[in-house]
This record gives structure tokens, C-alpha cells and sequence, in this order.
């Protein structure tokens, strides 16, 4: 029905559909101005927490309520920024992170890059149950798992390490089904003429199928990187020195000590929100499109 | 491009030459499986295990067999609070979420080259931290913060948003959607992207108004993004923890406690892993639930002809 009103509507009213082409849509009615001052507001409004955060990060504690609504003190308090940083060793703490994403990001594309290749590949008994059993764990909460996991963290003497941090969520069924996804919509042309041209297995996957996999690679290695940087409930379970926790743990840890010393305490998040902001401008395009491809979802 | 591939599952194609690669299959597959085993398969038989007894975090567990279920499901009215507000909590936070989520996506997507900018600015409290996020609304939200402040300028005298236990499940609620509304914007930003605008000028052309073409184009033809958001929002929805072990403490009373919250209480306050496994599990069992659920309304609720 649809293609046969379209047909129709083309055929009669070709000049009305003129209307949207992209040059005459540069022509803006009035109803785009107030489209636009209405999206500044609302844009306005959502960032206004972290514009809060700035302003009282820079605010003595002491007139962070005397203010009231006013975004400026009687004077700038930069030294919120030197007890911060003091009080927790923050530039561990963001290395920390930084360590235990890349890590955490690297493993998890790496292990989901090879089951993919071979739940998409290879032929193997079996393969389509193993594959629907491993996919089934997919809406597996991990806060079902944190318990047998930090008792079996403690047996191996790993509490209040980093890879105890990394290793035990890297092998979630996420990664390796969005590369088998991916892998099944590409042709197996390449690898059969690789592979008569007698290319070995690790040959064909490192130079053949490895440049055809960069997008939904970039997407893994991007979420988990992202899912690794605000992990929360595990690192506090888990880590109990601030030298070894990561960012979000060290600013609950730094709350946790200070109360309501907001001078220093939104000094210290908005140091600890600078980093994400920077991940989210530097690969903004990478995260649209994971998202958009169903990237880790609701976590 | 691949557009929400979690909804359907190819089967791969089988290779011109039908010949095993078991051994090469078994290189591959060797740490993706043996990790899955170790830290997901394990830890889940694990914590069935650990459900049935009384296990302290050090000294001997006891094996009590179902007690700790029997406990939970009629002996501790903490359990039921704490199911009822995840419960109330994944219920409203779904609904505003994906309800603001598709009205904002829709404007933004009209919004021509401005779009993609304010799609980005409402993804940011998504990755950044949510502790931070969580500290900074507490600060807002207390009795004399900016709100409330905001609030006085117009003779309001504001509430006590986080400490009534009237409004705190709300000041939770408000957070949250506020903390993850970017993502569902960017997944049905998606989903409008894909709609055809000769699909819509048809129907304008066939006389529908922009709350038809709204109600019988782009809904049916959104319905896919909608369902993969509705289904991710709701899972994630019931693992809330962060904002009421930040913003509330559970409090007042137990009015923010959440099966998560407290399942970390029993476990590493309260020395009662095995009772934290029985919560686990029940976590467990509804969230299955709730994805079987979605999952054979699919067919009913979502239109793929496209």
C-alpha cells in the first residue's frame, strides 16, 4: 500500500515533495527559531548539574548555601582543587582507571574477536547450542555474580588488586555476538581465496578478516571501556585501599570522609567528570554508532 | 548499519566445504569459553550453592538448605519493601525514560544540524561517572541547596527531596532518567534516522496530520528501537544501586532500599552471604522473567516488515 500512495504522490505532487530537498530545506520558518531557543534552554537546564559542580568546586565551603541560587562566591576558591587532590592520591586514582579500562577494553575485544570468528567461521559439534547457551547470559545481571566472585577473589589472594578489577568481565557474550553479527553480513569469498592462496587460519584472521571488523571492534573496545570506567558496585566490593581504587570508588571513598565539604567534593567530581567528557567529545561518532548498534545496554 | 542486532539471531552459514574444524575451533574459542566458565557459569551455580547455607564472610559456612529462601519470602518484611520500590522504580523510571526519550529524540531529529550536537550534550551524564553525578544532585537536592533556593525566589518553600520518604523515591527517579535518558535518545535518534522520509511525505501527501503520521508512521516503524530500548531500560532499571547507596542511603526508613542495595548490605555489612545469594537469585529469577515476558510479546508488539 505504502509504495503505491508514493508512487502516486510523486507522480501528482512532485513540486510539494521539492520542499524537502536539502537545498531549499536551508530556508528556515520562523517555527525553527523558536525550535531552536527552546532546545538551548532545555539544553541549558540538563547540563546545569555539571555547571553547578563547577561553580561550587570553586566556591569556599563555607558560602557554598550562602549563595543560594548565585553561581559566584565572594571569592574564587581555587585551593578546593589542592585539598582534593591532596586528601586522595587522585593522580593514581584516574591512572587507575585508565589502567583498568584500557586493560579490561583490550582483553574483552581480543577474547570476543576469536570466539566470534569461530561461532561465525568454523564448524565445530554443537557450535549453534554452545553459542545460544553463552547468549543466554547475556541479560545475566553480573550483580547475581559479585558474591561467588569476591569470595573466589579472596581465596586467590586477589582482593584489593587490579586484575581483580579487569579480568573477571571481560568474557561477557556482548562482544563476540555483535562480531558474529557483523561477520555472518560479510562474504566468505575472502577467506576462501585466502585460504587457497594458502594462507594459514592465524594469517587469514590477522590480515584478512582483522581490517574488515574495525567498525563493531572500535564499538566493543569503546563500550567496554566505558562499562570498565564506571563500573561502581564491584570496585567498592573488591578494593578497600584508595591507592588501588579507580575513579568513581576513590570519589565515593573522598564523600565518604568529607561529608559535606562541598568546596573540595565537587572539585574532586568535577575532576573525576573531565576525563568521561574528554572520552565523549574525542569518540563521540564511535559511541553514536555503538549505541545506535545496541551497545551495552541499561548498564 | 547493523541495526539492534540483539533481537534476532542469524544462524551462520554453514562454508561451501562441510568439514570439522574441531581442533582449530577449540584454539579459538579457548579463552572466550574458558573465561565464561570460570567467572559467569561458576559464580552463577556458585551462588545457588552458597544460597542454601549460612556463609560468613570468614569462619565455616553451615549448610541450612532452603532456610534462607523460606526467610526471605516469610520472614523478612524488608525483603517485600525493598522488592515493591525496585519494582514501583523500574516501572516509573521505564515509562519517564523511554516517554521523554522519544519526544526529545523526535524534536532533535527535526531539528536539522543541531541535532547531533544536543544528542551528544544528553549522552554526557551517561558516561560520566555516576558517583559524581550522584554527589553533585545530592548536593542540589538537599534541604538549602540550589532547588530549593530556586524555589524560595518565587515564596516556594521547598520540600525536603531527598529525606521525606514521600519524595525521595521520586528525587531518585528524577535522577536516574536525567543520569540515562541520552542512551534511549541516541537508540530511537537511530531508529528515525531509518525511516524513510518518503514514507512520511506519502502519508502527508494522503492527507495524515503530523499526529497521525506521528501515531501510524514513525510508531510502527520505531517499534523495533522501541522494544530494544524498553527491554535494555528495564533490565538495567532493576540493578539500581548507585543512586540510593549516594543519594539516600536506602533512606528514609527503608523507602529508597532496592534489591541490589541491600543484597550488598547482607552480603558485606551485615557478614550474610548466603542470604545475599538467596536476593541474588531472586534478582535473577525476576529479571529472567521479565525478558521471557517481553520477549513472547514481541511478535504481537513489534513490526519488522520493513
Amino acid at each position: 500500500m505504502t509504495t503505491e500512495t508514493m508512487a502516486k504522490g510523486t507522480a501528482v505532487n512532485a513540486g510539494d515533495l521539492n520542499r524537502r530537498t536539502p537545498a531549499n530545506r536551508k530556508k528556515k520558518r520562523p517555527g525553527t527559531y523558536v525550535s531552536r531557543v527552546a532546545i538551548i534552554l532545555a539544553g541549558l537546564i540538563f547540563f546545569f548539574p555539571f555547571l553547578w559542580m563547577v561553580a561550587t568546586s570553586l566556591k569556599p565551603t563555607s558560602e557554598v548555601f550562602s549563595t543560594g541560587s548565585n553561581f559566584l562566591a565572594s571569592r574564587v576558591e581555587w585551593s578546593n582543587y589542592v585539598t582534593a587532590w591532596t586528601a586522595i592520591p587522585f593522580a593514581q586514582v584516574i591512572a587507575n582507571s585508565f589502567l583498568v579500562s584500557i586493560a579490561g577494553a583490550a582483553l574483552t575485544t581480543v577474547v570476543s574477536l576469536l570466539s566470534a570468528y569461530a561461532f561465525a567461521r568454523l564448524q565445530f559439534k554443537h557450535r549453534d547450542k554452545l553459542f545460544l547457551v553463552f547468549l543466554g547470559t547475556l541479560v545475566l545481571p553480573q550483580e547475581v555474580l559479585v558474591i561467588p566472585l569476591y569470595i573466589m577473589m579472596n581465596k586467590l589472594d586477589l582482593v584489593n588488586s587490579l586484575p581483580a578489577l579487569i579480568v573477571p568481565f571481560a568474557f561477557g557474550a556482548f562482544g563476540a555476538f555483535l562480531i558474529r553479527q557483523f561477520l555472518l553480513s560479510l562474504p566468505v569469498e575472502f577467506e576462501e581465496a585466502a585460504r587457497i592462496d594458502g594462507a594459514g587460519s592465524i594469517r587469514i584472521l590477522w590480515s584478512v578478516i582483522l581490517p574488515l571488523v574495525r567498525a563493531p571492534l572500535a564499538v566493543v573496545a569503546v563500550f567496554s571501556f566505558i562499562d570498565y570506567w564506571s563500573s561502581f558496585l564491584w570496585p567498592l566490593i573488591v578494593i578497600n585501599d584508595v591507592s588501588r581504587a579507580t575513579i568513581p570508588l576513590g570519589l565515593s571513598m573522598f564523600s565518604g570522609e568529607r561529608g559535606t565539604d562541598w568546596g573540595p567534593l565537587m572539585a574532586a567530581a568535577t575532576t573525576a567528570v573531565i576525563p568521561s567528557l574528554l572520552v565523549v567529545i574525542l569518540l563521540q561518532r564511535q559511541l553514536v554508532k555503538g549505541v545506535s548498534m545496541g551497545g551495552f545496554g541499561g548498564r | 548499519m547493523t541495526a539492534l542486532p540483539t533481537l534476532t539471531v542469524k544462524n551462520a552459514k554453514k562454508p561451501a566445504r562441510v568439514t570439522g574444524h574441531g581442533k582449530l575451533a577449540a584454539v579459538y574459542l579457548a579463552p572466550g569459553m574458558l573465561g565464561f566458565l570460570i567467572f559467569i557459569v561458576v559464580p552463577l551455580v556458585a551462588s545457588l550453592v552458597i544460597s542454601m547455607f549460612d556463609w560468613p564472610l570468614f569462619g565455616t559456612p553451615k549448610f541450612v538448605g532452603l532456610d534462607n529462601y523460606v526467610r526471605m519470602l516469610t520472614g523478612d518484611p524488608v525483603f517485600w519493601t525493598v522488592l515493591g520500590n525496585t519494582l514501583f522504580f523500574a516501572v516509573s523510571y521505564t515509562v519517564l525514560n523511554l516517554v521523554l526519550a522519544l519526544a526529545l529524540s523526535t524534536w532533535l531529529h527535526n531539528l536539522g544540524s543541531w541535532g547531533p550536537f544536543f544528542r551528544v550534550l544528553f549522552f554526557v551524564p551517561v558516561v560520566t561517572p555516576m558517583v559524581a553525578n550522584a554527589l553533585v544532585w545530592r548536593l542540589m537536592l538537599t534541604d538549602d541547596g540550589v532547588v530549593n533556593s530556586f524555589l524560595a525566589n518565587f515564596g516556594i518553600h521547598g520540600p525536603s527531596w531527598l529525606s521525606d520518604s514521600q519524595l525521595a523515591m521520586g528525587s531518585l527517579i528524577a535522577m536516574s532518567v536525567w543520569q540515562g535518558i541520552g542512551y534511549n535518545i541516541i537508540v530511537l535518534g537511530a531508529g528515525l534516522n531509518g525511516i524513510s522520509p518518503n514514507l512520511l511525505e506519502a502519508a502527508r501527501i494522503d492527507g495524515a496530520g503530523a499526529w497521525q503520521r506521528f501515531v501510524r508512521v514513525v510508531l510502527p516503524m520505531l517499534s523495533p528501537s522501541l522494544f530494544f530500548c524498553t527491554v535494555m531500560t528495564i533490565i538495567g532499571s532493576f540493578k539500581v544501586f548507585t543512586q540510593p547507596y549516594l543519594l539516600t542511603l536506602g533512606g528514609p526508613g527503608e523507602s529508597t532500599n532496592t534489591i541490589v542495595l541491600y543484597l550488598y548490605r547482607n552480603g558485606f555489612s551485615f557478614d550474610k552471604l548466603g542470604y545475599a545469594s538467596a536476593l541474588a537469585w531472586a534478582l535473577f529469577v525476576i529479571v529472567m522473567l521479565i525478558t521471557a515476558l517481553q520477549f513472547s510479546q514481541q511478535k504481537r508488539l513489534v513490526n519488522y516488515d520493513n
